[in-house]
C-alpha cells in the first residue's frame, strides 16, 4: 500500500465523488453532430491528410454503414445515437510548442489538477508524454532524445503527413477496417492518436506514455494508436486515462494496433479510469475498444490492463501469434462497482509453431455491477507445440453483483497443450477478522486483500503505474462493503 | 421439400389422429408453432456455434415408420445388459415392442408414455409433470409436438427399485432413412431409488436421426442413477435432450458414454429447485473417424447449499471433433453453492479438433465455483516408462487412455455395466487389456 496513509484515505473519502470531475473551457472548434461522407471528408481535410488517407476513411465509412451494432456482449446499455455525436473537436489554440511555457495556462492547470506535471515527469520518471487533449496532440516532450535513436513518437496525424510510407504500410493490417462495428467507425472518423516506430535493434530507453482525456461534452473520442517495433527492438508503452464527469454517456471507440516484427518485444500497459457513472448508474463513459497485436517470429507482445472506470467496457486486447516461437501475454484486473458493466478478456490466436500464451485475468465485482471475462484461445492446425495457460479469478462482494466467465477454447492440433482454470470466491470473513483484530479497519483490510488478489497483475505494470493502479483499486472499491 | 416443411406438413396429418380431448393437445399445437417460427438451430446461434445440423437435414427421413418389425431376441441380445435381470422398455422403429420388453405395474410403473397419456388413471401425474421441466427451444418443441411414444417410469415414495431399468430404442433399417422422436418421462418419488440405462441402437447402415427428449423429476431425497450409452452406427445421429428437475436433498447422477454415432449432441440441463441438492454430470467420449460429439451442459443453481460435480473426459482420434459447452449458473439466492466443472481432452491425431467453452455465471458471493479445462497429449515420459518395461506401444497408449478415463468409469455403480463399458473402451482403443479396471 506504500505511502498511502490513513489521512490520505480520509481526504479521498471526502472527495469521493469523482476526483477528476472538472471541465476545462477551452475555445474548441467542434463539428456539427452527425455522420455522413461529408463529415468524414471534412475531418480528413481539417487534418490536411493526403488523398489515400481520405479514401481509406471513406472506404471504412462505407463498410460501417453496412454493419450493425454487436449485441453479443454481456452488457446492457442504451445504444448511442451515432448521428447525435460530434465527430471532431480540437482545441483551437494550436500552435506547435517548443517549450512548456508556451502552452495555454488553462490547459496546464488541467494537467496539474490531474496530477500530471510535465516538468516533474520530464525530470523524474524519464517519461516522454504525448498528451492528447480532445483528440489533438498539443505537447510532445523528449522528442529529441528519441529522435537521436531514430525512434518516431508522434501523433498519428503528424505521422500520416511525415511518415506516410510507414502508416500506409501498417495501418489496418492488424485491425482491418471492417473488423467490427466500432473498429470501422473508428477507421472512418479517428481524430487523432499516437504513432510509434522503433527502428531495427533499438531498445527504447524510456517508457513511452500517452494520456487520453475526454473533455468536450458530447464529442466521441476516436483514438487510433499504431505501434511498430521493427526487428529486434523493444518498447514499453503506457496509456492512462481520466475523464471529467458528465451526465450524458460519452462514447469512446479506440483502435490500437501493435506490430512486433521478428525478435521484437512490445509491452503495452493501460490504466483506465474514466468516469464510471454515478452511484445510481447514470452517465459514464462507453468504452468500446479494439486492441490487437501481431507477433512475427520470436516476437513478444504483452498486454497489461487495469480497468476501473467506464460505465460499459467492451474490450479484448488480443495477440495474433503468427510467427514461430512468438509469445503473447495478457494480464488484466477489471474492477466494477455500482452499476458498471465490463465485458473484457483476450484472444490468443496461435498460428506459428512453438507459440506460447499466458492469460491472467482478475475480476472484482462489487455493488450492482456485472463483470465478465470473455476469452478465446485458438490453436490452428499448423501451430505445432502451442502452449497456453489461462487463469481467470473472480472476486465477488455482495450478492447484487455478478461474475461471469466465457472462455472459448478451440484446438485443432494434437500437440497443443492448453490449461484453463477459473475460480470464484469472496473475501473471507476470517481474513477480515484477522486484519481487524490486528487493528486494520475493514475498509483497509479489503484494500489489502484485493491488492493481494491482484498482485500477479500489478507486478507486471511499470513502476509509476503500479503505484497509481494500487491507489485506483482502493478508491474504486470504497464503500462497497456493508 | 426440406425437412422442416416436411415435418410441418406431416404434423397436419398427424394432428387428425390425436385423441380429441387429450390434455396435451394444446401443448402440441403450441410446440409446433414454436418450431415453425424457429426452425432447426443454425451455427449462428451461440449454443450451436460448433455443431452444424445442415448435413443431417438433407436426408429425406421417413417420419412415420411402418408397423412393428419383429426382432429376434437372440439378434439383439448383445445390446441388453443380458447377464443380469432388468426391466426393459424396448422400442423398434419408434414403436413399442411388447415381445422384447419387460414392464411392470407392481408398486412402480415402468411402461409406455402413450399408455400414460391416454389412460385417465395417469392423468393427474401427466398434468403435474409432463412438459413441465422441458424448455421451449425449437428441438424440444419439435419433440413435444410429435411425441407419442417413450418410456414412462414412476417410482412412488420410499421405494428402492431392485433392478435396473433399460430403455432401448432400436431402428431396423426397414426404412431408407428414419427420424425418431422418443419422449421419456421419469418421476422418482420422495426417498425412492432407481437406476436407468438408456441406449439408442441402429441395426443397419441406413441413416437415422433421433431427436430424443427426457424429462426427469427427482422429488425430496430421491436418488437417481442414469446411464446413457451412445455406441451407435456411424450412420446414426442423435440429439439427446435431458431435463433434470431436482427437489430438496435429491441426488441425480447422469453418466454419458459416447463412443459411436455420426453426430451426437447431448443437451443436459439440471435445475436445482430445493436446498442441498447434489448433481453429478460425468462423461467419457472416445471418437475416431469423422465422428462429432457435442456435450452441452447446464447446471442451474437456484437454491442455497447445493452441489454440482461435472467431469468430462474426451479422447479424439482421426478427424473427429469434440465440443464441450458447460455452463454453471449460480443465482442470487443460491449462497453456499459448491460447483465444480472439469473437462480434460486428449487429441490423438492431427486432424482432430476440440472446442471447449466452460462458462460460469455467478450472481451470489458466498460460493465455491471453479472450473478447469485442459487439452493435451499422452505423456511421452509415461509412455517411455511403460515401453521400457516391455509393454508394446499400442498397449502402453491404451493403458494411459484407460487411466485417463478411469475417474469417470469408477463412479459407475452397476458392476455389469461397468464391465460392459470397459469392453467398449477396449474395442474402441483396439486392444484387449485382459483385465477389468
Amino acid at each position: 500500500m506504500g505511502k498511502f496513509t490513513e489521512d490520505d484515505l480520509k481526504k479521498e473519502l471526502e472527495t469521493k465523488e469523482y476526483e477528476y470531475g472538472f471541465y476545462t473551457d477551452i475555445a474548441s472548434e467542434t463539428f456539427p453532430a452527425g455522420l455522413n461522407e461529408e463529415i468524414v471528408r471534412a475531418i480528413s481535410m481539417k487534418k490536411e491528410e493526403p488523398e489515400w488517407m481520405t479514401d481509406w476513411r471513406l472506404e471504412s465509412f462505407r463498410h460501417w454503414k453496412k454493419m450493425i451494432e454487436p449485441e453479443w456482449a454481456n452488457v446492457k446499455y442504451e445504444k448511442p445515437d451515432f448521428q447525435a455525436i460530434s465527430y471532431y473537436s480540437a482545441p483551437t489554440t494550436k500552435p506547435k510548442y517548443d517549450s512548456i511555457d508556451e502552452v495555454d495556462p488553462e490547459l496546464l492547470d488541467t494537467f496539474n489538477r490531474l496530477g500530471i506535471s510535465l516538468e516533474e515527469q520530464k525530470k523524474l520518471a524519464g517519461v516522454a508524454v504525448d498528451i492528447v487533449m480532445d483528440s489533438v496532440s498539443v505537447a510532445t516532450t523528449f522528442k529529441k532524445t528519441l529522435a537521436e535513436k531514430g525512434i518516431i513518437f508522434c501523433s498519428i496525424s503528424e505521422a500520416i503527413k511525415e511518415h506516410p510510407e510507414l502508416v500506409k504500410k501498417y495501418i489496418g493490417t492488424v485491425v482491418p477496417q471492417k473488423d467490427n462495428f466500432y473498429a470501422a467507425l473508428n477507421s472512418a472518423v479517428f481524430s487523432d492518436g499516437s504513432f510509434c516506430y522503433i527502428p531495427k535493434g533499438v531498445r527504447c530507453p524510456m517508457e513511452l506514455s500517452t494520456y487520453f482525456r475526454i473533455n468536450q461534452a458530447g464529442t466521441g473520442q476516436f483514438e487510433r494508436t499504431l505501434v511498430i517495433a521493427d526487428e529486434g527492438s523493444y518498447v514499453s508503452y503506457l496509456e492512462g486515462c481520466t475523464a471529467p464527469s458528465r451526465d450524458e454517456n460519452q462514447l469512446h471507440a479506440a483502435v490500437v494496433e501493435l506490430i512486433a516484427l521478428d525478435n521484437a518485444e512490445i509491452k503495452y500497459s493501460t490504466v483506465q479510469n474514466w468516469y464510471p457513472g454515478g452511484k445510481d448508474g447514470k452517465g459514464g463513459v462507453y468504452n468500446f475498444v479494439t486492441k490487437r497485436g501481431l507477433c512475427e517470429k520470436n516476437a513478444k507482445i504483452s498486454w497489461t490492463q487495469v480497468e476501473t472506470g467506464s460505465a460499459v467496457t467492451w474490450k479484448y486486447p488480443s495477440c495474433i501469434l503468427k510467427g514461430d516461437n512468438s509469445i503473447g501475454e495478457f494480464y488484466s484486473i477489471a474492477v466494477t462497482n455500482n452499476y458498471q458493466q465490463a465485458d473484457t478478456g483476450t484472444k490468443m490466436i496461435h498460428l506459428g509453431k512453438n507459440t506460447r500464451s499466458t492469460i491472467i485475468s482478475k475480476g472484482i465485482s462489487a455493488g450492482k455491477s456485472q463483470n465478465s471475462y470473455r476469452g478465446l484461445v485458438k490453436i490452428s492446425p499448423r501451430a505445432e507445440n502451442a502452449r497456453n495457460f489461462s487463469q481467470c479469478d473472480s472476486l465477488l462482494m455482495g450478492n447484487q453483483c455478478g461474475a461471469h466467465t466465457f472462455p472459448y477454447i478451440e484446438a485443432k492440433n494434437k500437440s497443443a497443450k492448453i490449461e484453463h482454470e477459473a475460480t470464484t470466491s469472496k473475501i473471507g470473513e476470517d481474513q477480515i477478522f484477522y486484519c481487524n483484530q490486528r487493528g486494520i479497519d475493514t475498509e483497509k483490510a479489503i484494500a489489502l486483500i484485493v491488492n493481494g488478489f491482484s498482485k500477479e497483475v500489478l507486478n507486471k505494470l511499470p513502476m509509476e503505474f503500479a503505484v497509481e493502479a494500487q491507489k485506483l483499486l482502493e478508491i474504486s472499491l470504497e464503500g462497497s462493503v456493508g | 421439400m426440406n425437412l422442416k416443411n416436411k415435418l410441418l406438413s406431416s404434423y397436419i396429418a398427424y394432428e387428425d389422429h390425436l385423441e380429441a380431448d387429450s390434455p396435451i393437445n394444446d401443448l402440441k399445437s403450441k410446440a409446433i408453432k414454436i418450431f415453425e417460427a424457429e426452425g432447426f438451430p443454425s451455427k449462428k446461434q451461440e449454443d450451436w456455434k460448433y455443431t452444424s445440423l445442415n448435413s443431417l437435414l438433407k436426408t429425406d427421413y421417413s417420419l412415420s415408420p411402418r408397423k412393428d418389425h419383429a426382432l429376434e431376441f437372440k439378434d439383439v441380445k448383445r445390446y441388453f445388459l443380458h447377464d443380469i435381470d432388468t426391466y426393459k422398455v424396448v422400442f423398434v422403429d419408434g414403436v413399442y415392442s411388447s415381445f422384447l420388453s419387460e414392464t411392470t405395474h407392481d408398486k412402480i410403473d415402468v411402461c409406455l408414455l402413450s399408455a400414460a397419456l391416454s389412460k385417465p388413471k395417469y392423468q393427474p401425474v401427466i398434468e403435474t409433470y409432463f412438459n413441465k421441466a422441458a424448455k421451449d427451444d425449437s428441438l424440444t418443441s419439435l419433440n413435444t409436438a410429435f411425441a407419442r411414444e417413450g418410456a414412462y417410469i414412476f417410482i412412488p415414495k420410499h421405494i428402492e427399485v431392485e433392478k435396473p431399468i433399460e430403455i432401448i430404442n432400436f431402428s431396423t433399417g426397414n426404412e431408407a432413412a428414419l427420424m425418431l422422436q422418443p419422449r421419456n418421462l421419469i418421476i422418482v418419488g420422495e426417498n425412492a431409488h432407481v437406476q436407468i440405462i438408456e441406449r439408442h441402437q441402429s441395426l443397419s447402415e441406413n441413416p437415422v436421426l433421433t431427436n430424443s427428449v427426457t424429462e426427469i423429476f427427482a422429488e425430496k431425497r430421491a436418488y437417481l442413477d442414469y446411464y446413457k450409452i451412445q455406441n451407435d452406427n456411424e450412420t446414426a445421429s442423435l440429439i439427446d435432450t435431458t431435463y433434470v428437475d431436482q427437489q430438496e436433498q435429491s441426488n441425480c447422477r447422469v453418466h454419458t458414454f459416447s463412443f459411436g454415432g455420426n453426430m451426437t449432441r447431448n443437451n443436459l440441463n439440471y435445475y436445482q429447485r430445493g436446498e442441498r441438492c447434489d448433481s453429478t454430470l460425468k462423461g467419457i467420449t472416445i471418437l475416431e473417424g469423422k465422428q462429432h460429439v457435442d456435450h452441452n451442459t447446464l447446471v442451474n443453481h437456484i437454491e442455497p447449499n447445493c452441489e454440482s460435480h461435472q467431469d468430462y473426459k474426451g479422447i479424439f482420434g482421426d478427424s473427429s471433433t469434440g465440443v464441450f459447452n458447460g455452463k454453471v449458473v449460480v443465482e442470487k439466492e443460491a449462497q453456499k453453492t459448491d460447483a465444480f466443472q472439469q473437462n480434460n481432452n486428449i487429441l490423438i491425431d492431427d486432424k482432430a479438433t476440440i472446442n471447449a467453452k466452460p462458462q460460469l455465471e455467478i450472481f451470489a458471493d458466498d460460493v465455491k465455483c471453479s472450473h478447469g479445462c485442459t487439452i493435451g497429449q499422452l505423456d511421452e515420459e509415461a509412455l517411455f516408462y511403460l515401453r521400457s518395461r516391455g509393454i508394446g506401444q499400442k498397449e502402453a497408449r491404451a493403458l494411459l487412455m484407460y487411466a485417463f478415463a478411469n475417474n469417470v468409469l469408477e463412479s459407475v455403480k452397476i458392476p455389469e455395466l461397468k464391465r460392459r463399458i470397459n469392453k467398449l473402451i477396449a474395442t474402441k482403443i483396439g486392444v484387449n487389456m485382459g483385465f477389468d479396471l
